[in-house]
Parts: structure tokens; C-alpha cells; sequence
């Protein structure tokens, strides 16, 4: 990504790099308030209404015998209870997080694709607010199960005196596990999600803006890279249709492993 | 690969954020991104948790419970089909034990009725060769008493007549012999005719 640093001069040219700013656009509706509605705000609702059309169509529908638009949302349903709750938690202990992390993986998989939907083109994921709001539920859960389970002094001394080491590691270890409990897990879970969806938008608006301009502004001689532009915008695209899936998998995987972690007498 | 791209991902923003000029810091939130953020989380964590997920766990028991059920009925009827035929056979093969015994009853009976009949039929037949060899036998004794009573009176008869004629000339005693022949064949009609009757009477 180093060559963003030589967009400037191109722009002279007509070349309009992505950046940041495309996070960031002009509210159009209570500007300045509290509830400022801009471009992201909007994908996101779409993202919401698209989200909600289909899953309370299909549960409303819900048939004893599935048809197939009921059969791959129940697909989705059984991916996150089978391949991410259980797999993590075990059925037993699963059984009651399964909503929670259903709901988180649902979610962020459709902000995450509105990056690779024509005329969205940006994730909901990729502004800081709705990575920051799924973590934090995520933060509360974790810490909220293992203070249920093994009250507030238990749950700090496993995590942050864990058994079997010997004392003197304590005075290393023990604000190692603090920050790890208290503020890596929430940070990492953010910036992680956050990170990937911007570079990715970044990525694809790069390729497809560079495509553009090589096809129809650049000198003939520099024509032909256009053609490589395109293909590694259309690279980049599905690549970003699979860190989509891939990252909303991460964060509600993770979710599952941060509980269990909380809720394990020894780790 | 992620945290390449995470990584190329953060230099990029940094480069980004400096090169457009843009005072953001992407870590930062916006007041109206928060409170956006949270309404969203809020309303399709409510939809889902509320409504979406107990509606399809329900229609996922009810699946399990019926394709349980329907398992288990297949099971019973199964187990009832096993019972029925285990019964019919039992059945074919009480009637065709049944069936056996009958038979060899009835053959059985056919042998000895033909055996019964039998013995009758040899019964019969002895007893009618028996009544008609004792009839035999009666015809005979009583032809032969006719018959020695006739010769007797024959014999008694041409006895006297020789003693009564005298024997002096063999002329004579000739034409005493041929007359007694000749009396002998004239009677011998009455005599069979006699023989007759009495052969009828002793019937």
C-alpha cells in the first residue's frame, strides 16, 4: 500500500485516490447532532433492512419441511451453532450463547458484505461505532459469564493468578493476563474487524479508481496496465467477499473462545 | 495473511490519514457513529434474540420430535409386522400339521373300511360256498337214498320175479332179463322225474 503515498501527484492528473475521507463523508441529515446521518449511516440501515427482510421472512415462513431459500438461512443458523458455538463451548455450555453469537454473526457478516454490494461499496463494519458496540457486547458477555460462574473474585483470580505457576511469575504475568482480560481482547476484537474492512474497501476502490484512469485518462503507452488494474480490482473484490465471511467467522469464533475462557475453572 | 493485511492495512492508514489531510483518526468514534452503531446492534439483537432464533429453534425441536416420532412408529410397526407374520406362520403351520393328521385319519379309515368290506366280501362269499355245498351235499344224500330205496325195490323186484318165474331154460331166463331191462327203461323217466321232485323238496 506503500504506492498511496504517490496519489497526490496523480491526482493533479484526475486520478481520485480512495482515503479515509470516504469513512468519513458529509452528513445530509441532523447535521452536527448527535444523530448525523451520512452515507455509512445509510448503508448500514440498508444493511439492517436487508438483514431483518431476510431472516424474519424465513423465520416467518419457517416451515416443518424447508424450502430453499429456508434451507440456507437455516444453513447460516447451523454454521454458527454447530461450527462456532459448539465447537467451541461444547453443547452443554453452548446451548444458552447461541442466540448472542447467532445475532453477532449474522450481523456483522451482512455490514461486512455491503463492502462488496455495487452502489454500497463500503462496509458498516468499516467505521469505528459498530465494531466498538459488537465487541463491547462481546466484552460484557465474557466477563459477565465467568463473574456469574465463579463470582468476581474467583473469575479474577483464575484469570489473573492462574494455578500452578509459581508466585514470582505472578509480579510478571498477572498485569500481562490484566491487560490481556481487560483490554487487548475488546481492542484486538475492534481494530481487527476494522482494519480489514477499510484496507479492503481501500484495496478494491484503489484497483477500480487506477482502472479507470489508466483506461480513459493515462497516455495510450500506459493503457495496457489498466487491464492488470482490472483484474487485481476483481481479485481484490473476491478476496474481500471472503474476508467478509472470513472476519465475521473470526469475531463470533473469538466471542465463542473469550466465554470459554472466562467460564474454564483452569486455562 | 490476515495479519499481513492487518498490518499493511494499519501502515496504509497511517499513510492515508497523513496524505489526505484528514484529521480522523479511524479508531476514534463519532458521537452519531456510536449512538447509530448501538440503535442498529440494539434493533437486530431484539429481532433475533426476541423473534428470528426462538422461531426457528422451534421449528428445528419440532423437526427432530417428529422425524423421532415417525423413527419410533416405523420402529413399532415394524415390530408389529415381525409379531403378525411370526403369528401367521405359526398359524400355516398349525394348519398344515392339522391338515396332516387329517389326512392320515382319513387314510387310515379308507384302509380299514376297505379292510371291513373285505372281510365282509370273504365273509359272504364263504358263507355262500358253504350254504351251497351243504346244499350239495343235502341233493346228494338225498339222491342217494332215493336212489338206494329204487334199487332196492328194483333188486327186491327182479329177485322176486326170478324166484317167481322158474329158471329152467336159459330161453326163459333170457326173456325174464330182457323184459326186466326193458321195465328198467321204461320206468327210468318215472324215476328221474321222481328224482326230481325230491330233489326240489329237499331245496
Amino acid at each position: 500500500m506503500s504506492f498511496l503515498a504517490t496519489t497526490p501527484t496523480l491526482a493533479a492528473d484526475g486520478f481520485h485516490a480512495p482515503s479515509l475521507d470516504d469513512f468519513f463523508p458529509n452528513g445530509f441529515l441532523f447535521e452536527g447532532t448527535a444523530f448525523e446521518i451520512n452515507r455509512i449511516m445509510l448503508v448500514r440501515f440498508v444493511a439492517v433492512v436487508a438483514l431483518l427482510l431476510v431472516f424474519v421472512l424465513a423465520a416467518k415462513r419457517a416451515k416443518l419441511v424447508p424450502g430453499r431459500f429456508q434451507a440456507s438461512v437455516e444453513f447460516v443458523l447451523d454454521f454458527a451453532r454447530r461450527q462456532i458455538v459448539y465447537e467451541i463451548l461444547g453443547e452443554k455450555e453452548g446451548k444458552k450463547y447461541v442466540p448472542v453469537i447467532t445475532t453477532i454473526f449474522c450481523g456483522i457478516l451482512f455490514f461486512n458484505l455491503t463492502g462488496v454490494v455495487p452502489f454500497l461499496n463500503i462496509a458498516g463494519t468499516g467505521v469505528v461505532g459498530l465494531p466498538l458496540v459488537f465487541a463491547l457486547w462481546v466484552y460484557g458477555m465474557y466477563l459477565g459469564a465467568g463473574v456469574k460462574k465463579f463470582g468476581v473474585g474467583g473469575f479474577l483470580k483464575n484469570n489473573l493468578f492462574p494455578a500452578g505457576t509459581p508466585w514470582p511469575i505472578y509480579i510478571l504475568l498477572t498485569p500481562l493476563e490484566f491487560l490481556q482480560v481487560f483490554v487487548i481482547r475488546p481492542a484486538t476484537l475492534v481494530i481487527r474487524l476494522l482494519a480489514n474492512m477499510i484496507s479492503g474497501h481501500l484495496l478494491i476502490a484503489l484497483c477500480f479508481a487506477a482502472t479507470q484512469y489508466l483506461l480513459f485518462s493515462a497516455t495510450p503507452a500506459l493503457k495496457a496496465f489498466g487491464l492488470v488494474t482490472f483484474v487485481g480490482g476483481f481479485a481484490a473484490f473476491l478476496l474481500e467477499v471472503f474476508v467478509a465471511c472470513l472476519q465475521a467467522y473470526v469475531f463470533a469464533i473469538l466471542a465463542a473462545v473469550y466465554i470459554n475462557m472466562s467460564i474454564e475453572s483452569e486455562h | 495473511m490476515i495479519g499481513a493485511q492487518l498490518s499493511s492495512a494499519a501502515s496504509g492508514l497511517a499513510l492515508a490519514a497523513e496524505d489526505s489531510g484528514s484529521d480522523q483518526n479511524p479508531l476514534l468514534p463519532e458521537t452519531y457513529d456510536i449512538i447509530w452503531s448501538l440503535v442498529i446492534v440494539l434493533v437486530i439483537g431484539f429481532v433475533f434474540i426476541k423473534y428470528v432464533l426462538p422461531k426457528f429453534q422451534a421449528v428445528l425441536d419440532e423437526r427432530a420430535e417428529k422425524i423421532q416420532g415417525g423413527l419410533e412408529k416405523a420402529e413399532k410397526s415394524q415390530e408389529e409386522a415381525d409379531a403378525l407374520l411370526a403369528q401367521y406362520h405359526q398359524q400355516l403351520q398349525e394348519a398344515r400339521t392339522e391338515a396332516a393328521t387329517i389326512r392320515e385319519e382319513a387314510r387310515a379309515e379308507g384302509s380299514a373300511i376297505i379292510e371291513d368290506l373285505r372281510r365282509k366280501a370273504s365273509a359272504d362269499a364263504e358263507r355262500i360256498v358253504g350254504s351251497a355245498q351243504r346244499q350239495i351235499e343235502a341233493e346228494r344224500q338225498a339222491a342217494s337214498v332215493s336212489l338206494r330205496n329204487d334199487v332196492g325195490q328194483l333188486a327186491t323186484e327182479l329177485a322176486s320175479r326170478i324166484v317167481g318165474e322158474s329158471l329152467a331154460d336159459s330161453a326163459r331166463q333170457s326173456r325174464v332179463v330182457d323184459r326186466f331191462l326193458d321195465d328198467l327203461e321204461s320206468g327210468a323217466a318215472e324215476v328221474e322225474a321222481e328224482a326230481t321232485t325230491t330233489g326240489g323238496e329237499a331245496r
